[in-house]
Formats: C-alpha cells, sequence, structure tokens
C-alpha cells in the first residue's frame, strides 16, 4: 500500500449542498489519504463534482465541514483560501483551457497568478517541464483550438502540474476520449502521482480508468456515501447497484 | 391529420394576446435592469478594492477600437451623406442652404454620432462580450480562473467595462469628425464647396454645449454596453445554447437602455 493513512489532507464531514429545493449532497462523509489515488463513483447527476467543487470552494456547501490541511473551509477568509488553492490543483472536464492564450500562456497564467516569485527564466524552465511530464513539449506556442481532445486533457495537467501541488482533483478526466487516449491518460495520471507523490480524487465513470488509478474507492449514492473499499472488495460485492458499475 | 389540426389550433388559442406578451416582456426587461444596476454595485465594490488589471484593460481598449473602427468609418460616412442629401432640398427651398453645414454639424455631434456608434457598438461588442463570457462560462474557463487564484470580475468585467467606457467617446468623436466628412462629400455632389469654407461654416454653429453633453453621454453609452455584455456573458446558463441566448440578449437590452438613457440625457441638456 502506497498511501499513508496515518496523514489525512482532505477531510469531508457531514457536507451538504442543495441546488434550490434539490439536495444533491446530503451528509457526505468522506476522508483523502496523503499519496493516495481515490476514485468517486456515481450515476450521472450524483454529485460529484458538486464535491470537488465544494473542495476547492468554487461552490459554497450548505452545512457540514470540508479540511484541507490546517485549513477549515466553512468562513475560510480570503488569504487562508489562497494558500488552499495553491495546495490543490483541479483538472476540469473540459480541461478548461483559456481560448484566448497559448499553451505558454495557460501555464504561464497558472503559474504566475498562485506564485510570483519567478524569475521569467525560472517561469519557462518550470512550463517547459510541466510540458514535458505530459509528453507535449512541442506544443507550447499552440493555441488550445489547434488540440484534440486528448491533447487539451494533458496539457490542462501539465497546467494543474506546474504550480506543484499536493493535492489534484481530476472531473472525469476521460470523458470523451478514445480508449486508447484514454489508457493514456489513466497511465499518466499514474505516473504523475508516482513521480509527484501527491494525493488524488478523481471523479470518473470510465471503469478501465478506475481499474487503472484506484488506489481505494467511495461511491456515491442518492447524496450519500454508499461505500468505500478497495478495487477488489468493489469488485467482489454482491451487490447489484455495485456491480451494475463493474459490467 | 385532424390530430396536427387540432394541436395547432391549441397552439394558436394558448398564444399570449400581444398586450399580456408586451406586459411579461417589460417586466422581464426591468428585471433585467435592475440586475444590471445590481451588478454594477459588484463591479464598482471590485474596482476599488483590487488591484488593477492594467495590461488586460489595455488589451481590450485595443480590441474595442479594433474591431469597430472599420464599421464605424462607413456608417459615419454614410450618415453624414443621407443627412445632407435629405435636407438640402428644403433648406435650398427656403434660401437657407448656407446653414447646411452647420445644422449637419450640430445633427452629427449632438445625436446621430453618440447614438449611431453606441447602437453599433452594442451590436458589435455587446454581443462579442456575451458570447465571450457565455462560453467561458460554459466550458468552465472562468471556475479554472478562479480555482488560478483570479477574481473574474477582476480580471474580466472590469478591465472590459472600463475600457468601453473610455473607448465609445473616443470612437465617437471619429465617428462625429467622419459624418462631417460625409456630410461635405454630400454637399459637393451638388455643388462645390472647399474642406475649409465647409468646415468654417460648419463650426461657426457649433458650440461647447454641443459637444461635452454628447461626449458625457458617449460616457454612460459605454458603460451600459460594457456592463451588459458581461453582466449577460458571464451569468450565461452551463448550456451551449446559452452563449447565443447571452450574446443576442446583451444586444436587445444594452440597445434598449442605451435609448432610454439617450432620453434621459437629452432631458437633462435641455435644462441647461
Amino acid at each position: 500500500m502506497k498511501k499513508n493513512e496515518n496523514n489525512i489532507v482532505i477531510e469531508i464531514n457531514n457536507l451538504t449542498k442543495s441546488f434550490g429545493s434539490q439536495k444533491v449532497l446530503d451528509g457526505i462523509n468522506l476522508q483523502l489519504f496523503d499519496n493516495e489515488n481515490l476514485v468517486v463513483l456515481g450515476k450521472s447527476g450524483s454529485g460529484k463534482s458538486v464535491l470537488i467543487k465544494c473542495i476547492v470552494s468554487l461552490l459554497k456547501h450548505d452545512e457540514g465541514s470540508i479540511k484541507v490541511g490546517d485549513y477549515e473551509l466553512t468562513d475560510i477568509n480570503e488569504d487562508a483560501l489562497i494558500e488552499v488553492r495553491k495546495k490543490i490543483g483541479f483538472l476540469f472536464q473540459s480541461a478548461a483551457l483559456y481560448d484566448s492564450m497559448t499553451v505558454r500562456e495557460n501555464l504561464k497564467f497558472a503559474l504566475t497568478r498562485l506564485n510570483e516569485t519567478f524569475s521569467e527564466t525560472e517561469m519557462n524552465d518550470k512550463i517547459e517541464e510541466a510540458l514535458e511530464n505530459v509528453g507535449m513539449p512541442n506544443s507550447i506556442d499552440k493555441m488550445p483550438s489547434e488540440l484534440s481532445g486528448g491533447m487539451k486533457k494533458r496539457i490542462g495537467l501539465a497546467r494543474t502540474l506546474v504550480v506543484n501541488p499536493s493535492i489534484i482533483l481530476y472531473d472525469e478526466p476521460t470523458t470523451g476520449l478514445d480508449p486508447i487516449t484514454s489508457s493514456e491518460i489513466s497511465s499518466l495520471i499514474n505516473e504523475t502521482q508516482a513521480k509527484f507523490k501527491n494525493s488524488s480524487i478523481i471523479i470518473t465513470h470510465d471503469i478501465n480508468c478506475v481499474k487503472t488509478v484506484a488506489d481505494r474507492i467511495a461511491m456515491i449514492k442518492d447524496g450519500k456515501v454508499y461505500k468505500t473499499g478497495s478495487l477488489e472488495a468493489f469488485m467482489n460485492e454482491d451487490d447489484s447497484y455495485i456491480q451494475s458499475f463493474f459490467k | 391529420m385532424p390530430e396536427e389540426l387540432h394541436k395547432s389550433n391549441d397552439t394558436f388559442f394558448n398564444k399570449p394576446s400581444f398586450i399580456t406578451s408586451l406586459k411579461d416582456r417589460s417586466i422581464l426587461f426591468f428585471v433585467d435592469v435592475s440586475n444590471v444596476v445590481a451588478y454594477l454595485n459588484t463591479v464598482l465594490r471590485n474596482l476599488f478594492t483590487k488591484t488593477f488589471e492594467f495590461q488586460e484593460f489595455l488589451k481590450q481598449c485595443y480590441q474595442i477600437g479594433n474591431k469597430s473602427v472599420g464599421l464605424i468609418s462607413i456608417t459615419g460616412i454614410i450618415v453624414g451623406l443621407v443627412l445632407t442629401i435629405q435636407s438640402r432640398p428644403p433648406l435650398v427651398e427656403f434660401g437657407a442652404v448656407a446653414m447646411l453645414p452647420g445644422m449637419v454639424a450640430i445633427s452629427i455631434i449632438r445625436e446621430m454620432g453618440p447614438v449611431i456608434t453606441a447602437l453599433i457598438c452594442a451590436g458589435k461588442i455587446g454581443s462579442s462580450m456575451g458570447a465571450e463570457l457565455g462560453s467561458m462560462r460554459v466550458t468552465e474557463q472562468i471556475d479554472a480562473m478562479e480555482v488560478s487564484n483570479t477574481n473574474p470580475i477582476n480580471f474580466l468585467i472590469i478591465p472590459r467595462v472600463l475600457a468601453a467606457t473610455f473607448m465609445i467617446p473616443l470612437l465617437t468623436l471619429y465617428a462625429d469628425a467622419i459624418g462631417i466628412f460625409g456630410s461635405w462629400l454630400g454637399i459637393n455632389i451638388k455643388d462645390n464647396v472647399s474642406l475649409a469654407l465647409f468646415l468654417n461654416q460648419a463650426f461657426s454653429q457649433v458650440e461647447f454645449i454641443d459637444v461635452i453633453p454628447a461626449v458625457i453621454k458617449s460616457f454612460f453609452f459605454g458603460a451600459v454596453i460594457g456592463l451588459v455584455g458581461c453582466y449577460k456573458g458571464f451569468n450565461a446558463g452551463r448550456g451551449t445554447e446559452s452563449v447565443g441566448v447571452a450574446a443576442n440578449s446583451a444586444v436587445v437590452t444594452a440597445s434598449l437602455l442605451l435609448i432610454i438613457v439617450d432620453l434621459i440625457a437629452v432631458q437633462i441638456t435641455d435644462l441647461f
């Protein structure tokens, strides 16, 4: 086991979040350990993306608590939120590259906004290194419109990695990609973790991706954590709801 | 077939009357306006508390000027020409053709220049802001910006609103100059007047009281265009169709608001 269960990096207790009258998260309890890949599984609309957006305060939760390292996100002040966001990288479902900027500018934007102390040379070195890590060193001066879906995901990951986060949140990293590219992205998630020793929460429906990356799985149903456990435990589970995901 | 007929009859009878539809649309418009005013409050709060994105402001100024200058040149020259050609016959009839340059210049400077420029920019810049920010919202680029510790109001909205506020008056002055030049061309279709004489006749009628209120109201026009375009785009829904809706409603709301602001400005100017 590579994860360190003595060190909790994110702790979520009784988290609730509603949109109007619809309760999307209804008392979520979850922990992310140091150096683990936690896969969050669940049907579409079960609140998986809402959960990770609450972790970076893109959405404010209604009740409960989210603790990232030493910071409690409920009523967090702006300076503390900056520190939290420095720790967390977020790979969006659509990669969310800024259309009006080149790949270099996309990475530079993330770098300057989260850490203003680098010189121009240091920044260029870091950008080149991040692109090297995701296997895209030749795309540095391309515009996002010139990239395929898989390439955008890789650049999105490079933009996440360039700021050296200790936690990475992946929102459906393989959605919309062909099986080969999906498998490459799943392997890249593993390589990233092996190299940078970070902890990750991966939201996905892709069972091949789950099988490649999961150290632990948490399944969400009706706004609650339905079951957590290892991949083996899920594969051997008799529960028909869980089995329907692994068929 | 009868079922289809029944269905179409149903749709016909369920259609709201013109008055109901007008009432609903008016209510929606005023709700929109109140939301824009509330949004202005958010923008102003951020303007005075956060660091100013000067590079982004310059980029937006360039974009607004560069995008609109061609269209404004063509429209300005045509407005000047048309205004001159249409006004000439009655003035000739009253033997007041010498008043033509001054009359056209005052019309352009006071009303035609600011309003036509603003309406063109509402179409060109307002829709572009609505579509660009709407598309950024749909593709989670605004969320990505926030995760990178960048306040999107500060980075995206304030530079756009300020750039529109400062660039529309400049474009208006440019449109005025081009419109007056168009008028000179219009006069030279029938007469032979030198540019120097034309300008002398035109500006002998124009006073500061004609220019200043027009420039001031064009600042407000710019603020309205920027604010409405940004509000619509920033608050676009999550689906791709929201981008089109945001662009379209940015133009409609901004155009209507411009006319209302113009009406208020004319009333205020009339007091002096």
